[in-house]
Formats: structure tokens, C-alpha cells, sequence
């Protein structure tokens, strides 16, 4: 554990003010706007709003010290369905938005609504840098592998030779696999869940507004016109029941019924767990200092789904910016006692090389 | 006291000039805080290569310094230096063209070995023909004199060589009876740690001081008396440091807490150096990933009611441009200070250059206007940065402020004011509902706009009731909801410019300066030509031209009575470091036949230069018959 304890908060939502225990408790309804949702029948995001807004009062904040910042694409229009404090920016930006927003109040409860071209394309390198940071907010990165809003282009997490509009012959660049991008970046909290498994996508959502930290949230989002059936093989019931590894801390990573994961030299294998040596056998650990495991566990998926973690990739403490911005301006502040009067900033103009002119 | 004679002197102009590692930055920084101490009013000019360590000896490794005091007020750091201070031959052919014949040329003749004479293509020393035959020469070793003054110092030869540019400012505060004791101080503290660095270039200081004192080769030393100035407590101040201070001090008069994001770039990067220092006053710096993210996260403060700040130059705010789209939209305030460097691209990233005006203008995509106002003088970037918030709050509006690398560097005396006395900043947020719905319950609506400013409400979030959504996609007037009506798209666009219209209700019409109340010919400026300008207005009027003179702060919008101004003169001439953009706005806004004066060659105009163009410009008049 690289964290030095700096007594500070630990808990995501720590310094957001809290409703009153005694007032009615918050509904679904207090957090959903008077605005016409505009997504096309059947699309993913539905499902994700429909989540975000029964899981929010859970949440037990004040309404109005909740913020969503999202930049451009289908899902981030999600704002302006929540009746929270909300920015829809422009795209790829959201992170950086969203950064200046959450350093500077502590009492906000930040979110970010992105999409795989918005979060790994355009604004891949707010992305990355927000999670090297560990800025205190929540990242959700709706993956449909697709541009919808342009209408239908390949994304940066589309497979090789997806055929689009712009690729009428396949594409041929390599797609990025959100997870694994996000614990190269050495993120603290790395999760991926799916639109249509509300449960999985509640606990996760709990968990990672829980983390205090960059949480970025990968969740695998259909577009039914642009990219339909992206995830077919491990929404179908019995394929994907095979196909997918429901990550359990402290628990042996098993893919379907009777499929473990095992260490293979320096990466991992799926084996029939009847043939599998008990010792080599991976025992999932969020909490583990080092990414590298969960690395090794996002790479399961080569991309034909055959394998797919499902889950909390990694879950670790680690000082977050904002909380040691404001460290240092309240350390400043207590050491010279208290914040500067008239008096401290007239010291700061005159500084210490001044003359006088007698009129 | 010394036993030479003293001749008094009006102004003086010198320029520090060496190769990069000769501490030519620092000679002349000490030479002015000590020359400012003494009461002289004092411009200067840093002039640096953009390489960190440009090869040794070479053309493009010379840095200098060049400062401009006098015992009345200066408006520039000197067209032309009485005094050069060569410390090698690159030195010496790379500022000999802009040193007038009859000027003093102090050399430093140990740097000029065949190796470093065929450097820069001087095939004989040109101290040993005849070619300097027209300036007074002082030939001087000045790096075996620093390392003879240190023959007791147990350092290594290098290390004694690099005190030689403390002996030369020894020299020159004894030719210019400039005091010591600053410069000590100023070691003193620069070297607590290493006693004998210390000791070394206070000796080195004074032995350049006591040559001067007793060599033949300088007859008469010079005194410059202070120059009248109001009474009152000065420092000296570079554009950046005061821009720093500005921001501080806004942000201490708003109540807001100030946020600078920003990505480092030359010329702008000392004011994030400055505001990383000031946290006790409550100032967070956040060094962005890039220069989309540093105005990113600045907006994002904004949003939460703090004063977003982001500082760059031509080609971050290229690169911030949608994002400043984004804040003319949401219309939140923010500030954005170009400090204005040679373009296009990189360009020329340590000099100046005046050409980001129209990309301030227009540089977005859209009808986009907001604020733009420039600075005028170094210290001057207090004050615009003080108005660049006041704007930014009243209006929920960026504010683009232009300063450039002359005033970032440049340097000169500040009055410092004193707290009270600057502007009250203070902003209200919005606390409850402003509007109905259509069930008649109170709602707040996010695009409800005051009568007097149009602002729209700042309503930040943690404020119970007023939960509302904004963004870059058009909103419906009054309740910010999404709208793609052709209507609404219409009167939002023009509620947006009226708004930045409005802000001339707030801004000081435009003074002129006429002495004689005769002039036909107006000159015209914005941003850092206020000195040169100046300066070739008194030339031509004491040559007998009566010519008014006029700056601009405000850019966008203009003072209401530019207008009228513009069409009192017969020639309205408008100088500067670009190819007319200031010009091009004043022709397609008034109509008016305003000439324009162009240099953009990564310097400031020089003085002289402009006094003729006002002159030639006078005297075309009275031949056109009007
Ligand atoms: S295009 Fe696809 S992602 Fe976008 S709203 Fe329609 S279904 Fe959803």
C-alpha cells in the first residue's frame, strides 16, 4: 500500500451533506426532471437511468449536492433526465470538467456520464489523466461499441473489421479494452457491469459511489440500432451464463458452472475446474497494491467474449487529488492563521523590496 | 565618496547582453530593483533565446537585458542603449546594429578567442581593427579580473568565471552611482547556504565597483536624479508578477476562491509559478494534462462558484477555443489571459507579438462574442485583471484579457494601492426560485436574465431548489430547457451578443490625450504599444506635431464613444504588432479610414520609429487637401 494517511476522508461521499433523517425519505421520483427522455426505443440507456435514479436516493445525499457532468454522445444527454445539479460539456471533456468541479467542492457528490467514443476517443487523455489523479468522483462509461449519436461510425472499442458507415470494408484498428486501459493507468476503482442486469449494476454503482477516488464503471450498454446484439453472447441466458466471471473478492475467479481461472506463467488460463491444480487456481483481490492481477484478469476477454469478468476489477485506497489540493491551500492557510484578511494581502502587494516616495 | 567627477544625465539606457549562461537576466533584474530604489522611474526589456542551453558562444544563444531609467517618467525600455555590455562576441554582433555610434560598447575582450570570434563569423576581433572606431570602447577582461579578484576563493576556476557578471554590474553601479547594499541583500539571501558562492560574488560585486573607482579608463562617472513620482509606497513589478497579483487580489475582493488551471507554456507559466506560491490566500493552482483540460477544469470551478482562471498563450487558447464556446453558452464567468507570443504555430515562443486579438474576437466556432480587454503597461496587469473578473461576474461571461511577452517580462515601478481602494468584486449567487411553472409552483429558471445586465442567474449546485441542467446544446430562453426552435435559436443568439453589448454601460468612455487641443492626427493604440506610443506622441509634439493620442482596455465591446473619437480626427493611425487586426474591427464597425502601422518582428515598436510615422503621417495631411 502506497497511501500515506493523511486523516483523510475515506468514504466516496464523506463531506456531502446529508438529508435530514427526519424528512421523508427520497423516491425514485425526487430524482427524475420533467424532461422528455430522447433515447430510441429499446436502447440500453433506459435501463442505466432507470438504475442511476432508483439507486440514488439509496445514496441518502442531498439532492441539490448532486452533480452529473457529461460531455457528447447518446448517454450524455443522462443529465438533463436527473433532476440533480447537472452540465451536458462538450466532447470528451467532462473529465476535466468534472475535476475542477470536484477540487474544489468537497461537499459535491461528482459524476461523469460518458460513452466509448467520448471517454477513449476524444477525450481519452482527460480519462487516463483523471485516474492517474484519483480525483473524488464517479466516471460511468457507457461502451456500445459504436458511434450512435453521428450515426453509426466504429469506436475505439469496436471489434477489428466492425463494418460501418465509415469502414464499408471492415475496420482495422485495435480496439481498446476500457478495463484494462483504466488499471494501466493505475484508476484505484475499475469495475464493469452491464445495462440489462440491474442488480449487478445497483451493487456496482454502490460500491463505486462508495470509493473515495476516481471510480471508473464500464457498462456494457446495446445500441438496438446502430450496433445491436454487441453483447448478445453473454446477455443470452445460457451462452452467457458459460461465457461470463462474476468477480468475487476472496473468491476463486470461476468462469460459468464448472470453468476456473489458473496462473499460466505470467498470465491466465481458463481450465475445466476438475483439472485444475487447486494452487494455481486465482483468488480474485480487489484490494492487492499492484494492479497486475486484475490486469491479467481483464485480458481474458481477447475480445471474442469467451471469457468476460464481470465485477469490481480493483478496489484499492490511494490519496486523492482534490483531497490534497485542499490540503495544501488549508495547510497554507492554518500555518499563516486563518484565511488571509486585508492586511495579508496588502503584505503579499507591497512584497519585500519597496521603496517610499514622500510627496 | 568618489574622487571623480559626476556628470548629471536625464536618462540612461543599457543593455546587459551575453551568452545565455552569463546571468545576464539576473544583472539587469538587480540593476533595476537597485536603480528603482534610487527613485528613477525604470522600463525594461528582457530578450531570451527560446532554447533552455542554445549552444555556447553562438548568435542564437544570446540573452539580454536591456532597462530604460530616467529622472522623469518612462514610457519604454529605450529605443536605443547608451551603454552595451558585451560579454562576448556574439553578444557584441548581435546588439552592436541597435547601440548608435558615439554610445559606450563595455567588452569583455577574454571571451574573444579565435574560437569564439569564428563562432559567429568575425574573421579579426573587431576590438582589434578599426570597425568599432565610431562607439567609446572599453576593453575589458573582465573574466580574468573576476578570477584575480578571487585568487583567495577555494573554488574551481568555473566556478570563480561565472561571478565575472557580478563584476560587471559592480562596474555599472559605480559608472551609474548606483548603491550596493540591495544587491548584497539579495545575495545574501540567494546564497545563504553556500557561504563561499557568497562571499565570492559580493567580492566579485565590489571589485567591479572599486575598478571603476580607480581605473584612468573611466574619467567621469554618472548620476541620474529620481524622477518626480507621486508620493507613495513602489516596487517593482514584471507583467506576470502583477497579473499574479491582480488575480490574488480579485479573488480576495470577490470572495470567490480562485482556481487557475493551466498547462505550462511560454510566456504565460510565471503567473501559474506566482499563484502556486499564494495558497494562503486561498488560490489553487491545478496544472492541467493539456491546455483543453486547464480551461476544462477552470470551467468546472466556475460552475461551483469559484473564480475560474486559465492562463495561456496563441496556442493554448487555439486549443481552448470550444471549451470558451462551452462558457459562452452556459454563460458562467471565466478568465482566460493570453499572454501573446510570436505566431502563427509555435511561432516565436519568447517574443512578443500583438496578433491574437481577432482570435480573442472570433476564434469559435458560431456566433460566440464575450469580453475582451488588453493590458496596457506591466504593472498595468493588475488592474486589467481586476476588471477581467469584474466583467466575467457581473456578466456570466468569459473574459479574454491580452497581455503579451513584453509586459509578461518587461518590468517597472508599481504604486502599490492599498486594499481597500480596489474594487469591490463582491457577487450574489442565486438562493431561490425565480419563476413559475406551469401549475404555478415556484421553479428556477436558469436562463431568466437580469433586465440591467442580461445576465443570466448564478445559481451553484448545493443550492436546495435550484437544480437545474445546462450545456453546450441550444437552450430555450428563460427556462434553459433543450431547444432546436428556429425562433428561440435566434433571440438566444442575439440575447447573448446583446449581453456583451451591455457591458459598455459599465465602461469609461474613451479619453483622448490633446494638449494642444490642435490635432488633426489621432493615434490610436491597444495593449502593449501604451509606451512606445506614448513616447513618440511627446517626441512628435516637442518636434513641433500636434498629435492626439488614445488606448484602448476594452476591446469588446468598445467605449460607446469610440465612434464619435474615431470620426473628430482626419487621420486616425492605428499601430500594431500584427497586420491590422485592431485596424480591420475599427474600419468595419465605424466606417472610418483608419491607417494602420505594422511591425511584427517579435519586438516592441521603438519610439523613434512611430514619431516619424506620426510626423509623416501630420505632414501627408496637409498635402491632401481635405
Ligand atoms: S443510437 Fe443507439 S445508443 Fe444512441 S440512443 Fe439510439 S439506441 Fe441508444
Amino acid at each position: 500500500m502506497t497511501s500515506t494517511d493523511l486523516g483523510m476522508p475515506s468514504l466516496g461521499t464523506q463531506g456531502v451533506p446529508r438529508l435530514d433523517p427526519e424528512a421523508p425519505a427520497q423516491t425514485k421520483k425526487d430524482f427524475t426532471s420533467d424532461q422528455e427522455v430522447r433515447w430510441c426505443p429499446g436502447c440500453g440507456d433506459y435501463a442505466v437511468l432507470a438504475a442511476v435514479q432508483g439507486f440514488l436516493p439509496d445514496l441518502g445525499l442531498r439532492r441539490e449536492n448532486i452533480v452529473f457532468v457529461s460531455g457528447i454522445g447518446c448517454s450524455s444527454r443522462f443529465p438533463y433526465y436527473l433532476d440533480t445539479y447537472g452540465m451536458h460539456s462538450i466532447h470528451g471533456r467532462a473529465p476535466a470538467i468534472a475535476t475542477g468541479l470536484a477540487t474544489t467542492r468537497e461537499d459535491l457528490s461528482v459524476w461523469v456520464v460518458t460513452g466509448d467514443g467520448d471517454a477513449l476517443s476524444i477525450g481519452g487523455n482527460h480519462l487516463i489523466h483523471a485516474l492517474r489523479r484519483n480525483v473524488n468522483m464517479t466516471i460511468l462509461l457507457f461502451n456500445n461499441k459504436i458511434y450512435g449519436l453521428t450515426k453509426g461510425q466504429y469506436s475505439p472499442t469496436s471489434d477489428v473489421g466492425t463494418v460501418t458507415k465509415s469502414t464499408p470494408v471492415g475496420s482495422v484498428d485495435h480496439p481498446f479494452n476500457p478495463v484494462s486501459l483504466a488499471l494501466g493507468a493505475e484508476a484505484t476503482f475499475v469495475a464493469r457491469t452491464m445495462d440489462s442486469d440491474r442488480a449487478h449494476l445497483t451493487q456496482v454503482l454502490k460500491a463505486a459511489a462508495a470509493h473515495r477516488g476516481t471510480a471508473l464503471v464500464e457498462i456494457y450498454q446495446n445500441c438496438p440500432i446502430f450496433n445491436d446484439g454487441a453483447f448478445q453472447l453473454i446477455k443470452d441466458r445460457d451462452e452467457g451464463r458459460a461465457r461470463l466471471a462474476h468477480l468475487v473478492d476472496g473468491e476463486p475467479v470461476r468462469v460459468g458452472e464448472d470453468h476456473v481461472v489458473v496462473r499460466d506463467g505470467s498470465a491466465l488460463r481458463v481450465v475445466p475446474e476438475a483439472t485444475a491444480d487447486p494452487s494455481d487456481v486465482v483468488v480474485h483481490d480487489a484490494a492487492a497494491p499492484e494492479p497486475t492481477q486484475a490486469f491479467a484478469l481483464s485480458r481474458l476477454d481477447d475480445g471474442t467474449m469467451s471469457h468476460v469478468p464481470m465485477g469490481i476489477f480493483r478496489q484499492v485506497d490511494r490519496p486523492t487529488y482534490d483531497d490534497q489540493v485542499r490540503a495544501q491551500v488549508d495547510g497554507a492557510r492554518a500555518a499563516a492563521g486563518g484565511p488571509a484578511g486585508d492586511d495579508d494581502l496588502q503584505a503579499l502587494l507591497l512584497g519585500k523590496d519597496t521603496w517610499t516616495v514622500t510627496g | 565618496m568618489s574622487s571623480k567627477p559626476t556628470r548629471r544625465l536625464d536618462r540612461v539606457v543599457i543593455r546587459f547582453a551575453g551568452d545565455s549562461g552569463d546571468g545576464m537576466q539576473l544583472t539587469g533584474d538587480r540593476f533595476t530593483s537597485d536603480t528603482a530604489a534610487l527613485g528613477n522611474d525604470i522600463s525594461t526589456l528582457p530578450n531570451f533565446p527560446a532554447e533552455i542551453r542554445a549552444p555556447q558562444g553562438t548568435l542564437p544563444g544570446v540573452s539580454s537585458f536591456q532597462l530604460h531609467f530616467a529622472d522623469h517618467d518612462v514610457m519604454t525600455p529605450g529605443d536605443a542603449p547608451d551603454v552595451l555590455v558585451a560579454m562576448n562576441p556574439a553578444a557584441l554582433k548581435a546588439n552592436l546594429a541597435d547601440v548608435p555610434r558615439g554610445s559606450t560598447l563595455i567588452i569583455n575582450t577574454d571571451e574573444f578567442t579565435k574560437r569564439n570570434l569564428a563562432k559567429v563569423g568575425y574573421a579579426v576581433s573587431p576590438v582589434d581593427d578599426e570597425s568599432l572606431a565610431s562607439w567609446h570602447v572599453h576593453s575589458l577582461p573582465l573574466t580574468t579580473m573576476t578570477v584575480e579578484a578571487l585568487a583567495d576563493y577555494g573554488l574551481t576556476r568555473k566556478e570563480k568565471e561565472r561571478a565575472k557578471n557580478m563584476l560587471a554590474l559592480g562596474l555599472l553601479s559605480w559608472l551609474y552611482s548606483r548603491p550596493l547594499e540591495g544587491t548584497e541583500a539579495f545575495l545574501r539571501a540567494k546564497f545563504a547556504r553556500a557561504p563561499e558562492v557568497l562571499e565570492a560574488n559580493l567580492t566579485a560585486l565590489r571589485a567591479g565597483h572599486a575598478y571603476g573607482e580607480t581605473t584612468e579608463d573611466f574619467a567621469v562617472r554618472f548620476e541620474v536624479a529620481p524622477a518626480p513620482m507621486h508620493a507613495g509606497t513602489y516596487r517593482t513589478l514584471t507583467g506576470n508578477q502583477a497579473m499574479a497579483l491582480g488575480l490574488v487580489s480579485a479573488s480576495h475582493r470577490s470572495g470567490l476562491p480562485l482556481v487557475l488551471g493551466s498547462y505550462p507554456i511560454t510566456p504565460a507559466s510565471d503567473v501559474l509559478h506566482a499563484l502556486s506560491t499564494m495558497k494562503r490566500y486561498g488560490i489553487t493552482t491545478l496544472q492541467a494534462e493539456d491546455e483543453i483540460a486547464a480551461v476544462g477544469m477552470a470551467l468546472g470551478v466556475s460552475f461551483g462558484g469559484g473564480l475560474g482562471v486559465t492562463t495561456t498563450s496563441g496556442p493554448g487558447l487555439a486549443l481552448k477555443s470550444e471549451t470558451i464556446g462551452l462558457a459562452v453558452a452556459t454563460e458562467l464567468p471565466l478568465i482566460v489571459i493570453d499572454v501573446q507570443r510570436g505566431g502563427p504555430s509555435t511561432g516565436l515562443p519568447t517574443k512578443t507579438e500583438q496578433s491574437d486579438l481577432l482570435q480573442a474576437m472570433h476564434g469559435r466556432n458560431g456566433e460566440s462574442p464575450l469580453a475582451v480587454i488588453a493590458a496596457q503597461s506591466p504593472t498595468d496587469c493588475f488592474d486589467a485583471a481586476l476588471e477581467a473578473v469584474r466583467i466575467a461576474t457581473t456578466y456570466r461571461t468569459p473574459v479574454i484579457l491580452l497581455s503579451d511577452g513584453y509586459l509578461a517580462n518587461g518590468s517597472e515601478p508599481w504604486p502599490v494601492p492599498e486594499v481597500a481602494d480596489l474594487p469591490d468584486l463582491e457577487v450574489e449567487f442565486a438562493t431561490r426560485p425565480n419563476g413559475v411553472d406551469d401549475k404555478g409552483e415556484p421553479v428556477f429558471h436558469p436562463y431568466a436574465r437580469d433586465e440591467a445586465t442580461l445576465a443570466r442567474a448564478w445559481a451553484i449546485p448545493g443550492t436546495a431548489g435550484l437544480e437545474h441542467r445546462i450545456g453546450g446544446i441550444e437552450k430555450a430562453d428563460v427556462t434553459g430547457h433543450i431547444s432546436y426552435d428556429p425562433d428561440n435559436h435566434d433571440r438566444m443568439v442575439r440575447l447573448r451578443q446583446a449581453k456583451i453589448d451591455r457591458i459598455a454601460d459599465t465602461v469609461p468612455p474613451l479619453e483622448v490625450e490633446d494638449p494642444s487641443g490642435e490635432a488633426k492626427v489621432l493615434v490610436l493604440g491597444w495593449g502593449s504599444t501604451y509606451g512606445p506610443i506614448s513616447a513618440a506622441t511627446r517626441l512628435a509634439r516637442a518636434a513641433g506635431t500636434p498629435v492626439a493620442r488614445a488606448h484602448l482596455r476594452h476591446l469588446n465591446p468598445f467605449p460607446r464613444n469610440l465612434g464619435d473619437v474615431l470620426r473628430r480626427y482626419e487621420r486616425v493611425i492605428v499601430p500594431e504588432m500584427n497586420l491590422g487586426q485592431l485596424a480591420m474591427l475599427l474600419r468595419a464597425r465605424y466606417l472610418v479610414d483608419v491607417r494602420s502601422h505594422t511591425a511584427v518582428r517579435g519586438l516592441p515598436f521603438t519610439s523613434a520609429e512611430l514619431a516619424e510615422v506620426l510626423h509623416a503621417q501630420a505632414l501627408d495631411l496637409q498635402e491632401v487637401p481635405s
